[in-house]
């Protein structure tokens, strides 16, 4: 395998959230990135933080099943912690902007960073949202749509009857969900 | 319960859970049925952000566990925190700033204190050393805002150093067009330290000057003195002189950007950061460039200043009323110089829809840069 297939298959692990392709993007490029941000006014804390979204980032590249980097996976890492480290040292401040260079420089991956943060916040309304609807919606939904659970094992944790019961016990609850989440999300449009 | 039923259907849809008369069937009745339709296509987008959020969740959890793993080895030089430790690395990285802000807030209310014991003893002699007193606490004031200017100026020049310092840019807009005064934020302004440019939407620059610069409002007046710029008709807005209502909707026009950007949100609280008064709080998104944008509201009216930032929490902008506007022009106004400032308003924007608003302002707002 060459280094391009080595890679899309670490990207595929990836989108599939496995811990082996995690551990080895962690084991091959942490140190770059670290060594980038500690020496841009960085702290190690500060490190970790930019290399734990930078693996979202590429997590949610990985998921839309976008696996052409255009480049190797290096130099893409690379660019889009400096771009995220960069994001946040001008959030810190107040607005006056002094970056313009070097925001031109990393533009080839600005459109995948600008991706996460709308999906970032689609996330955090989604999160919201689900600690608003309360017990046992929250569990139930989350059995189903995150622990991907069949409906007969849910009926059973949960103590309904049988599956159909389950099941009209989470549409209701996923009404709910829906009217919290689409209520934010039109106001955060 | 017609909800329930929908979101049955189509779940079966998406997990091909149907029979094929049955896809037929519901196909058919989307195509004749335009609001079924609509209703479908919501709750795909739904279900879709549902996955993502499941899959995302479950990520960051796989993610946790490497990180776990990494840093027991010893790998990870520290590990990322998760969830509540969280707000315990927050705190260790604003602890500065909230002491700072602290000892801001005993200094002010020992003041007071100081002012009501002495008064209620009316006492001649009690008074004189009150003078003195206040004297001593305004002096102490005035340390302790020179060492936060200069906490201030060194964590900006921190945060600098990688990058190339000739280089800044804000926003500002134009409120008086027969001599041409453009408002913006004094710590826009004051990042000028040769040269001064505005340009406008079309890429066109024309040099600039400050001609006042209030810094405790964080206004600036700019006057283009450069002859090629064209006259402009009278500004479409009217400067608010109440407050902005809160859950009033508006949106801003700046430069984060080497074109004009628009953005939108609403008023989320009626003052600013630590009840400052000078400022309204917004729930919008805002980035750097953005500061000194004009701040609209639906009606047309202008009711702030786009200016700062929470530093730690998404989505909360402070902007400074408009009526601080008006105010910082009455001051400007006593230098001679700047005697002929007036707002030449024509109120167009009340009305208009959002787009042709916006087609309007944007003639008025300007890129602030310089070196």
């Amino acid at each position: 395998m060459n280094i391009i297939e080595e890679e899309k298959v670490l990207l595929e692990g990836l989108a599939k959230e496995d811990k082996q392709s995690i551990e080895k993007i962690y084991r091959e490029h942490y140190n770059m990135v670290q060594s980038y941000v500690t020496n841009n006014n960085g702290t190690s804390d500060d490190a970790a933080d930019i290399f734990q979204e930078l693996m979202i980032v590429l997590f949610e590249k990985a998921r839309s099943g976008n696996l052409e980097l255009h480049c190797q996976l290096k130099t893409y890492i690379y660019a889009v912690s400096r771009r995220l480290w960069l994001k946040k040292l001008t959030q810190a401040q107040r607005f006056a902007q002094s970056d313009v260079e070097h925001m031109e420089e990393v533009a080839s991956v600005e459109e995948d960073v600008e991706m996460h943060e709308k999906r970032q916040n689609d996330f955090t309304l989604m999160e919201t949202a689900m600690s608003k609807i309360g017990e046992p919606c929250k569990s139930l939904l989350e059995a189903y749509y995150v622990q991907k659970k069949q409906m007969q094992a849910i009926a059973a944790d949960f103590g309904y009857t049988n599956a159909d019961n389950a099941k009209t016990q989470k549409y209701k609850c996923l009404v709910r969900l829906k009217k919290l989440f689409f209520a934010q999300y039109k106001n955060a449009e | 319960m017609e909800d329930v039923l929908l979101i049955d259907a189509v779940e079966r849809f998406v997990n091909g859970e149907m029979t094929p008369q049955e896809k037929i069937y519901f196909e058919d009745l989307r195509k004749n049925n335009p609001e079924l339709d609509q209703a479908v296509v919501e709750h795909l987008f739904f279900l879709n952000e549902m996955n993502s959020y499941g899959a995302t969740k479950n990520f960051k959890h796989s993610l946790h566990e490497v990180q776990t793993k990494l840093a027991n080895e010893g790998f990870v030089f520290s590990a990322p925190v998760v969830g509540k430790t969280k707000l315990v690395q927050l705190w260790n990285k604003y602890k500065k700033t909230v002491a700072v802000a602290a000892s801001i807030a005993g200094v002010v209310s020992l003041f007071i204190a100081s002012v009501v014991s002495a008064v209620a003893k009316k006492d001649p002699t009690n008074t004189t050393l009150l003078v003195n007193k206040v004297d001593a606490v305004a002096v102490k004031n005035a340390q302790i805002e020179r060492k936060l200017n200069k906490l201030e100026a060194d964590a900006n020049a921190e945060a600098k150093k990688p990058m190339i310092q000739s280089k800044f840019n804000g926003t500002g807009f134009l409120i008086d067009v027969n001599n041409n005064y453009i408002i913006t934020n004094a710590h826009v302004a004051m990042e000028a330290k040769n040269q001064l440019i505005v340009e406008n939407k079309k890429g066109d620059q024309f040099e600039a000057h400050a001609v006042y610069v209030d810094q405790q409002r964080d206004i600036a007046i700019l006057q283009i003195k450069d002859k090629s710029f064209k006259k402009l008709p009278p500004i479409p807005f009217q400067i608010r002189k109440s407050s902005a209502y809160l859950g009033e909707q508006i949106y801003m026009l700046g430069f984060p950007k080497k074109e004009i950007v628009y953005g939108e949100g609403y008023v989320s609280a009626r003052n600013g950061h630590n009840m400052d008064t000078l400022f309204c709080q917004l729930s919008t998104t805002a980035n750097a460039g953005s500061s000194g944008s004009p701040v609209i509201a639906k009606n047309g009216d202008l009711i702030g200043i786009l200016t700062s930032k929470e530093p730690n929490t998404q989505g909360v902008i402070y902007a400074i009323k408009s009526v601080n506007i008006l105010r910082a022009i009455e001051e400007a106004k006593k230098i001679d110089a700047n005697a002929s400032i007036k707002i030449t308003a024509a109120p167009e924007l009340k009305g208009l829809k959002r787009e042709d608003q916006i087609e309007k302002m944007e003639n008025y707002v300007f890129m602030i840069k310089g070196n």
